[in-house]
């Protein structure tokens, strides 16, 4: 099982900000793709330029394990100030 | 120090307090960034923070700065959560030897803060709410630094 938090408007495309994805997918783009196939839109907002993700709030870039108990955080484009 | 906070703070007195006590110091520079309010387009602002994450990205960045540019001190001061216009959003204090180091790392804190820090910035107005990105003039001033 891993909790999956989305930030920014991607919230908006899910309808949610969090929840628990079980079992625990293999990977990052496992999981990335899991929530695609469940929603599509979710998928395009995800695949959209800018969009990073951190597990166990780390910023990540490509593909990486995901260990169960996992949090992984889906962050669009940021701004702050 | 970096901090993020839902409630009000008044600038003046953060910078009162950052000049406190400095010997050595020669140069204090700070800039606050206000909620703008759109000429009525503007009613609040939201502000959502990753909690364990923001913090930490911000420490580093403000860790980096206090050695790049030889900082005695460096105080961030950042708004979360709903804040009106005409309030304090953010603010940032450098403290340094000299003049040419605390302006420059102002500088250089607020364009990351605005571009890079991982904040979810949202205007709601009258005609709805919107999310607010980095435009290409924040990138290519966060870029100065790189």
């Amino acid at each position: 099982m891993v909790r999956v938090l989305l930030f920014g408007r991607l919230r908006d495309v899910a309808g949610w900000r969090e929840r628990l994805v079980d079992p625990t997918p293999a990977t990052l783009f496992a999981l990335k793709n899991r929530l695609a196939a469940e929603d599509l839109a979710l998928g395009e907002a995800l695949a959209a330029a800018g969009v990073q993700a951190a597990v166990d709030r780390a910023l990540v870039r490509g593909d990486i394990a995901l260990a169960a108990g996992a949090e992984v955080a889906f962050l669009s484009p940021m701004s702050g100030g | 120090m970096v901090r993020l906070q839902s409630e009000a703070f008044d600038p003046g007195a953060l910078l009162s307090g950052f000049c406190q006590g400095r010997e050595e110091t020669g140069a204090v520079v700070s800039f606050t960034g206000i909620a703008r309010g759109g000429a009525g387009a503007v009613t609040r602002l939201e502000l959502e923070a990753y909690p364990g994450f923001t913090d930490a990205e911000i420490e580093r960045i403000a860790d980096a700065a206090r050695t790049r540019f030889s900082l005695h001190d460096v105080l961030i001061v950042h708004r979360i959560g709903e804040i009106a216009p005409g309030e304090a959003i953010v603010f940032v204090a450098t403290a340094a030897a000299h003049r040419r180091e605390a302006f420059e790392a102002a500088d250089h804190l607020m364009d990351y803060l605005k571009s890079r820090a991982p904040f979810w910035k949202r205007e709601h107005g009258p005609d709805g709410a919107r999310w607010i990105e980095p435009t290409e003039q924040d990138r290519s001033d966060a870029a100065r630094w790189d």
